[in-house]
């Protein structure tokens, strides 16, 4: 009896595996070795088996990943449940152990080395935080907002992970913790906050950076924030208010005179266009204040009051950054946000991994053709700068490829979150979501060169046995809970 | 825990994050990889090291296949500073033959960027140039033990004879300007500067071809490009065929030194120039390798501007070398028959003019007069002229023609000899005199000088040659020229086409006869050869900074030339003096090979004497 219900057990996991997620999942995998391959090929002596290369290595690495999934996928999904806090208490300790005993290399003390392999605790412990933070959400009756206290006990739980991680001097790794933040607004924190943290970031990240080039007479940050401001006004009515047609009204309002504009500059007719975009944008604002006096509708409000707080925000940004602050201080702060082009510096990969996937074109050069990553001009190429290789190879082509399937991953994973019957399943999946948004954020961003260089990996693509490893605990435990949601259902 | 439908639509929100970020980046992508170009350059620049691949310059040859130029490796030590590790300083400097001093000064000169503005510790920077032979052997060895430096292989220029600097020139290092006006060159190639050298450089030059290798973030060579697919073979240059005869060229020399002027030989027939002498002339080698620079800027400083061609950028007044032109002119314009004769009583008078002339019979006609060359003759000839109102309406008009006349014999306008910076003399024009004395305000009186060659009129060595050429052919010339033959290229036409002046042949005969007579009865007679019939004309040209410069022009055989000469010696006083002597030891060696044993003290007399003793010039 015991081993016919773990056959039929084991039967329907297989049936009700998520078959997407796996297949975009060995996709990313197997592209991810082949641009390892290309990125250490070496024109001389190229054998693809060799185990020595990283390719090779990553062979290895992914197929004893495809067992572990195996593996995962054979454990009880309840397993997990149940064992998540010793799972996550395990890892603590770890994490902590491996400060003490982890071989400096290159001022981190992240490595734990086990003979021939070393592995980075701090990629584990993100599943069994994830494990954590799921089983805290489906205590009984448990919401965030119940009491102040369940705020802390959330950001406790990923805190102590980032705490140890820092010590570890990992920052980046650190940071991916951060990405959980998704998953508390997910289950109540007020979205103003994740909103307008994200919203400070964009602003003074972009108005800063793109300061050479002008677009109207505007510089282009200013004027891109400006576009920023203004998508986020419309989405604000129409979600936030709920008031779609006055959205719709704003929307048409801004396209529309965006498009004149953009008419008469082609008739070489100057429009000046900060003028244009503070007076649509104010027109706009009144609009909303009208339709809030006559609708009685606070939020209303609070959107003006985003839309003035914000454009406030960029011109005491550029005030504070260009006028209060010395201009040693300001290249620390460029130089840190990676926007200075310190070309011979800390600029030189951005400027690097820019000029490779530039130069890949619309197709590509071809496999195996590109030239700034076989000559090793683009520092990391296999690791946190892989993408380069995708971009220089396969061209524009191959990087939307790439793009759009992360983007098809995780919407997946979304929408596996959404379908999740409990709220362990539910937290959990959408814990896996943000982790691999932020990934996916900001290592393509520090590529081309939108983001600070913040040495995080592509997930799946980027060379090593941790990452990789990580990511697939993260997502077989997701796909064995997923697959076994029925059963609860039947309880 | 029941689900929360109203937090479910959060999911949206964190979407629509993501989607904008990925449409972002899309565009960001789109951006970076098919609307900006740029980054394709710089990938190349980044991967592939263009290596020139110098090819041989062409080489020079005289008329009669004598080497003359040819090239010599050279070899210039370059540093890539960034990839220079530390060395034994001592043991580089031993083996480059250089003091620790040298070397310091070196390094630093070469980072200045005030001295050398393209310094970068990234590109191949010169360090030494023009290793010798020996030191490149010693250095090759141990290049090994010096990582950043590496040999760049040069051709540099050695001269078989040294002489005819003039004509040949040299090379040197492009410019900025250069290479602004050409993008043929790049930083570190070689053109030709003066002489054949410059105005021949796109021949002798070749192409460069080039290599394409494949280098590393380290700046390793990684190998070939496609295995060398791209890559270009240079193109050697062509050689030169020079008209020059290298011996007479280097007689005439002797013959000059020690004087200040100009030697022109051409053969008539072909416009080929035999010989070319601009004295006092320069060592060609004085000029190449390292110590070109140090030498290039004695010689610019050199008092007596020995890189400034007296042959054909100099304008001297031409003196009575100008009267078979005028002899020419008045005969055409039949303003003076062989028959006219005119007085000359120790001169011309008129109107309280006088142009003093020398003793001889009176009245004279025309050829007595070049044979004496008497100056009363070509004064009342030219007054003739320029006042017969009858014929031309005013003396603007007469002198109109008459200068038209001189630009047809080659006078007033660059010639368009094959050699950079020929001066075009000058011959004023009626607009010219209307300036200084006012329209219908001057008349052949006023400027009489003119006729004998004096006042306004300037003519280069090579313009008098020519004339001499044009007489010797009986009213043609071809455009001097110094190159014969360019390998694999037919000559340009304007080198070979024969030019007409606005002349009678049958005129010519006339005055050859005159300046046949000359030799035998007249000024020219030191030129009077046993077994060639020269002819000839002197001429004295009294000019502001001194003495009278001395000249001659002379064309032998009389019937069938083979050789016509233009000597102009500065201060040298007489034509008769240094001009005829020289001017018939040139001729006499072109035609015989030799000088006869009864004209050896002439020779002697001309190698010894010195007159820029005469030409107020000190020498230090």
């Amino acid at each position: 009896m015991e081993l016919r219900s773990t056959n039929k057990n084991q039967q329907s996991v297989f049936r009700h595996l998520d078959w997407t997620t796996i297949i975009i999942y060995a996709i990313l995998v197997i592209m991810g070795a082949v641009s390892i391959y290309a990125a250490s090929y070496d024109f001389d002596n190229a054998s693809i088996f060799s185990f020595d290369e990283f390719s090779g290595k990553q062979i290895r690495w992914i197929g004893l990943s495809f067992v572990l999934g195996l593996v995962l996928l054979l454990i009880d999904a309840r397993m997990y449940e149940t064992y998540a806090y010793p799972i996550y208490t395990g890892l603590l300790l770890l994490l902590l152990v491996t400060i003490f005993i982890a071989p400096d290399i290159k001022g981190s003390r992240s490595w734990l080395v086990l003979g021939p392999m070393s592995l980075q605790p701090a990629e584990f412990a993100k599943f069994a935080t994830a494990l954590a933070m799921a089983k805290l959400f489906s205590g009984y009756n448990f919401t965030l907002n119940s009491k102040p206290s369940n705020y802390i006990k959330a950001l406790l739980l990923f805190f102590i992970p980032i705490l140890l991680i820092l010590a570890q001097k990992e920052t980046g790794s650190a940071l991916v913790y951060l990405s959980l933040f998704f998953v508390l607004y997910r289950e109540g924190m007020s979205g103003l906050i994740l909103f307008a943290a994200i919203c400070a970031v964009t602003f003074f990240v972009v108005a800063v950076k793109y300061t050479e080039t002008t677009i109207l007479g505007v510089p282009s940050g200013e004027f891109s924030v400006f576009i920023l401001i203004m998508t986020i006004m419309v989405g604000m009515v129409g979600i936030y208010c709920k008031r779609p047609i006055i959205a719709r009204n704003i929307f048409l309002w801004f396209v529309g005179t965006g498009i004149v504009v953009f008419i008469l500059t082609l008739f070489e007719i100057r429009i000046p266009g900060l003028p244009y975009l503070i007076g649509a944008t104010a027109v706009a604002c009144l609009y909303c204040l009208i339709q809030m006096l006559r609708s009685q509708l606070k939020r209303m409000l609070v959107v003006v009051g985003f839309t003035v707080t914000a454009i406030g925000f960029l011109f005491s940004v550029n005030y504070v950054f260009n006028n209060v602050l010395q201009e040693h201080q300001q290249n620390r702060i460029l130089v840190a946000l990676g926007i200075k082009e310190d070309l011979r510096g800390a600029g030189y990969n951005v400027n690097q991994s820019k000029i490779a996937i530039g130069s890949g074109g619309f197709w590509g050069k071809g496999f195996l053709n590109g030239t700034q990553t076989k000559l090793k001009y683009v520092p990391e190429q296999h690791t946190d700068f892989i993408f380069c290789t995708v971009g220089e190879e396969h061209g524009f082509v191959g990087t939307t490829l790439t793009l759009l399937l992360f983007l098809i991953l995780i919407l997946r994973i979304i929408v596996i979150a959404e379908r999740q019957p409990t709220a362990f399943g539910r937290v959990y999946a959408y814990c896996v979501a943000s982790y691999l948004i932020l990934h996916f954020v900001i290592n393509i961003g520090m590529v081309i060169g939108l983001c600070p260089v913040i040495g995080i990996p592509l997930p799946f693509f980027s060379y090593g046995g941790s990452s990789l490893w990580g990511f697939t605990f993260l997502l077989f435990i997701l796909l064995r809970i997923d697959a076994s949601r029925r059963e609860h259902l039947s309880y | 825990m029941r689900k929360d439908y109203r937090l479910e639509k959060r999911k949206y929100v964190i979407c629509g994050f993501l989607i904008t970020v990925a449409l972002i980046y899309v565009i960001r992508l789109f951006n970076l990889q098919v609307c900006d170009d740029r980054y394709k350059d710089f990938a190349d620049s980044n991967a592939f090291l263009r290596k020139a691949q110098y090819p041989s310059r062409g080489l020079i040859f005289d008329r009669n296949g004598e080497l003359v130029v040819y090239n010599q490796p050279a070899y210039d030590v370059m540093m890539i500073p960034r990839d220079v590790q530390e060395f034994d300083t001592i043991d580089f400097c031993h083996t480059l033959n250089i003091t620790r001093e040298q070397f310091d000064k070196r390094l630093s000169d070469m980072k200045d960027r005030r001295i050398n503005p393209g310094y970068s510790s990234y590109t191949p920077q010169k360090f030494i140039t023009h290793l010798s032979a020996q030191d490149y052997g010693r250095l090759q060895e141990k290049l090994y033990r010096y990582p950043g430096f590496f040999i760049q292989k040069r051709i540099l220029r050695q001269y078989n004879h040294i002489s005819a600097a003039n004509v040949l020139g040299n090379i040197r290092e492009v410019s900025a300007k250069d290479i602004e006006k050409d993008d043929y060159y790049t930083s570190g190639d070689y053109c030709g500067d003066l002489g054949v050298e410059k105005s021949y450089e796109k021949y002798l030059r070749g192409h460069k071809g080039v290599e394409i290798l494949i280098r590393d973030a380290h700046g390793r060579i990684q190998g070939k490009y496609e295995d060398g697919a791209h890559d270009v073979a240079p193109v050697s240059g062509r050689n030169l065929k020079l008209s020059i005869d290298i011996d007479l060229q280097q007689y005439a020399e002797s013959l000059m030194v020690n004087k200040i002027g100009a030697v022109v030989a051409i053969e008539p027939k072909t416009g080929e120039i035999l010989a070319m002498v601009s004295s006092p002339t320069y060592d060609p080698t004085m000029l190449v390798g390292r110590q070109r620079g140090a030498n290039y800027r004695k010689l610019v400083n050199d008092r007596l501007h020995p890189l400034f061609d007296r042959a054909l950028m100099a304008a001297y007044p031409p003196g009575s070398t100008f009267k078979p032109s005028q002899g020419l002119i008045l005969l055409q314009e039949g303003i003076v028959n062989l028959s006219t004769s005119y007085p000359c009583h120790k001169g011309f008078i008129s109107g309280g003019l006088r142009v003093g002339c020398h003793p001889h019979g009176s009245p004279i006609p025309l050829k007595p007069a070049l044979q004496t060359s008497c100056n009363a003759y070509f004064c009342w000839g030219f007054k003739a002229m320029i006042d017969r109102r009858s014929k031309y309406g005013s003396s603007a008009d007469a002198f109109e023609i008459w200068k038209n006349h001189l630009v047809s014999l080659g006078y007033g306008y660059r010639l368009g000899v094959d050699l950079p910076g020929e001066s075009r003399g000058f011959i004023p024009n009626a607009k010219f005199y209307n300036k200084i004395y006012g329209e219908g305000r001057w008349s052949a009186n006023t400027i009489i000088s003119v006729s004998i060659g004096q006042g306004e009129i300037l003519a280069t060595p090579l313009q008098i040659a020519n004339l001499c050429a044009t007489i010797a052919n009986r009213g043609w010339f071809i455009t001097p020229h110094v190159v014969k033959e360019i390998q694999d290229t037919v000559m340009p036409d304007e080198l070979l086409v024969q030019r007409h002046p606005s002349i009678d042949k049958k005129y010519f005969d006339e005055v050859a006869e005159g300046m046949r007579m000359a030799v035998t009865g007249g000024t020219c007679r030191l030129a009077n050869l046993k077994d060639i019939e020269v002819c000839g004309k002197t001429g004295t040209a009294q000019n502001p900074h001194g003495k009278d410069h001395s000249a001659f022009m002379g064309f032998a055989p009389y019937k069938d030339p083979r050789i016509a000469v233009c000597v102009y010696v500065e201060n040298a006083g007489f034509g008769a003096t240094y001009g005829v002597p020289i001017g018939s030891l040139v001729i006499e060696k072109y035609l015989t090979k030799n000088i006869s044993p009864e004209r050896k003290y002439i020779e002697q007399r001309m190698l010894e004497s010195n007159t820029i003793i005469y030409s107020g010039v000190k020498k230090h």
